[in-house]
C-alpha cells in the first residue's frame, strides 16, 4: 500500500488537560480493504477535536471502534482511562452512559413518540439519577436544551431533518455524557438549519464541559467549532494542526479539504 | 374440505363420518399448519423487515450505544411474544374452521349444531389435541426467531430490508414442514394414533 507522508503541525498546550480519550496505531481492515492503518488520537477534556476526510477514508469504521459497534484488529482505545477493546459487555454498557453518540441520520426509534425516545437510555440507566420514577423533569430539561420542549409528544416522522437533529442531541444529552461523538452533524441539512446545528453544539459544551469528536466534511462546522483538527487519509493521521494552521497549509492534500 | 369430500363420501354412504374426519384432520394438522403458515407470513416478514430498517437506520447502533442491550429488547420480546401467540390463534382458527364445516354440512344435508359437535367431540381425543398444541409453540417460536434473526443481521440498505423479510418467509416457512415432520415423527413414538 502507499504510504503517504505525515505532516505533523506543532500544537503548543497551553494548560494541560485530562485525557478522556486515547486512540493508539488503530487498524481495521475488511479482507484486502485496509481502512485503518494505524490511526492515533488524544482528546482532552472539554476539547472539540474535528476530524475530517473523504469518504471512505475509516472515519466512520473509527467511530464505531470507539463504542464497541466494532471490533479493531489491533491498537487500544482508551476512554477515561479504560479500554474499550477489553471490557466484558456490562462495563461496556456502563461506559457508554459516559459517551454520547449523535447518529449522522439522527436514528430516533420511530415507533415512540419523542419523550419515550428521551426515557429510552433512562430505563437501565436510572441510578444516575438517584433512580426516580417520574423522568418528565429531566426529558423536559434536555428538551429545552435544544429548543424543542413543545414537540414531546410528537412521533419522529412528524419532525422536520433539523428537528430530529436536535431531538437526537437531546437524547444524546439525557444521560449527561463527557464525551459526546458527532457522525456527521450536518450531513443532509439545509445551509440554515446546519448553521443553527453548530450553534446549538457550541451552547451544550458551554452548558455542559463535554469533550466533542466531530466528524464532518462540513468546512463551516470545522472553522467554528474545532480546537483542533485531524486530516484522515488513507487510515493515517495525515495532518493535525487548528483550523487556520491546516487552512494555511501548502499540501495538496491538506489544501484540497479547505476548497469548498 | 367439507366441500369437496363431501361427494366421495355420499358414495360409500359415510356422510356422517363428516364431522370426525374433518375434526381429526384440523385439530391434528391443518389447523396448526395452515395457521403457522398464515403467521409466518405475516409476522416472520413484519418483523424481518422492521427489525431491518432498524438496523440500517441506526436505530438498533443507538440502542447498543446507549448502554441498552437490543438483543434483550427487541429479538426476546417479539420471540416470546410469537411462541405464546401461535397457539392461541390456533385454537381459535381450528374452532372456526370447524364451525365452518358445520355450516357446509347443514347448507348440503340436514344436521343440527348440537349433533355435529357431539359427533366432533366424540372423535377427538386429548392425544389429538395436545401434541397438536404443544408443536404450535414451537412453530411460534421458530417464526419469531426466524423473522428477528433475518432483520437484525439486516445489510444493503433498503434492499437489504426486502431481503430480510423477503427470506424470513420463505426460510420459516420451510423450517415449519421440518418441525411438523419431527413433530408428527415424535408423536408416533409417544402415541397410539
Amino acid at each position: 500500500m502507499e504510504q503517504t507522508q505525515n505532516i505533523s503541525i506543532e500544537k503548543k498546550e497551553l494548560v494541560p488537560r485530562k485525557l478522556m480519550l486515547e486512540i493508539k496505531d488503530l487498524r481495521k481492515s475488511f479482507g484486502d480493504n485496509h481502512v485503518l492503518n494505524g490511526f492515533n488520537l488524544r482528546l482532552f477534556e472539554g476539547e472539540n477535536l474535528v476530524i475530517m476526510g473523504k469518504s471512505g477514508s475509516g472515519k466512520s469504521v473509527m467511530i464505531k471502534c470507539l463504542v464497541g459497534l466494532m471490533q479493531p484488529d489491533r491498537g487500544s482505545i482508551m476512554v477515561m482511562g479504560k479500554d474499550i477493546t477489553k471490557l466484558r459487555q456490562t462495563a461496556l454498557d456502563e461506559l457508554r452512559t459516559e459517551i454520547g453518540f449523535l447518529f449522522q441520520g439522527s436514528a430516533l426509534y420511530d415507533s415512540m413518540t419523542v419523550r419515550e425516545n428521551l426515557e429510552f437510555p433512562l430505563r437501565r440507566h436510572k441510578h444516575k439519577f438517584g433512580n426516580i420514577s417520574d423522568t418528565t423533569q429531566i426529558v423536559t430539561e434536555a428538551l429545552k436544551s435544544v429548543g424543542l420542549e413543545h414537540a414531546i409528544n410528537l412521533m419522529p416522522s412528524e419532525l422536520s431533518g433539523g428537528m430530529k437533529r436536535r431531538v437526537a442531541l437531546a437524547r444524546t444529552l439525557i444521560l449527561k455524557p463527557k464525551i459526546i461523538l458527532y457522525d456527521e452533524p450536518t450531513s443532509g441539512l439545509d445551509p440554515i438549519t446546519a448553521k443553527e446545528i453548530i450553534e446549538l453544539m457550541r451552547r451544550i459544551q458551554a452548558a455542559y464541559q463535554t469533550s466533542a469528536l466531530i466528524i464532518t466534511h462540513d468546512v463551516d462546522c470545522a472553522r467554528v467549532v474545532s480546537e483542533r483538527m485531524i486530516l484522515l487519509v488513507d487510515g493515517i493521521n495525515y495532518a493535525e494542526g487548528t483550523f487556520n494552521e491546516l487552512a494555511q497549509s501548502k499540501d495538496e492534500k491538506v489544501r484540497a479539504f479547505f476548497k469548498q | 374440505m367439507t366441500l369437496q369430500t363431501r361427494p366421495t363420501l355420499e358414495e360409500f354412504g359415510a356422510e356422517s363420518w363428516m364431522p370426525s374426519m374433518v375434526s381429526i384432520s384440523i385439530i391434528r394438522e391443518i389447523g396448526p399448519v395452515i395457521i403457522a403458515l398464515t403467521f409466518a407470513g405475516r409476522i416472520a416478514s413484519g418483523i424481518g423487515a422492521e427489525l431491518g430498517s432498524m438496523r440500517v437506520t441506526e436505530q438498533i447502533d443507538a440502542m447498543e450505544v446507549s448502554g441498552t442491550n437490543p438483543f434483550k429488547y427487541l429479538v426476546v420480546t417479539r420471540v416470546l411474544a410469537a411462541t405464546l401467540m401461535l397457539p392461541i390463534l390456533v385454537l381459535i382458527g381450528d374452532a372456526i374452521a370447524l364451525y365452518g364445516s358445520y355450516i357446509i354440512e347443514n347448507i348440503k344435508g340436514e344436521v343440527s349444531f348440537l349433533l355435529y359437535f357431539n359427533k366432533v367431540f366424540d372423535s377427538l381425543e386429548f392425544s389429538d389435541l395436545i401434541p397438536a398444541i404443544i408443536k404450535t409453540y414451537f412453530f411460534g417460536f421458530a417464526i419469531g426467531l426466524v423473522g428477528c434473526f433475518k432483520g437484525y443481521y439486516c445489510d444493503k440498505g433498503t434492499v437489504g430490508v426486502g431481503l430480510a423479510a423477503n427470506s424470513a418467509v420463505v426460510f420459516a416457512s420451510m423450517l415449519l414442514f421440518i418441525l411438523d415432520f419431527i413433530a408428527v415423527f415424535i408423536t408416533d413414538i409417544f402415541v397410539e394414533i
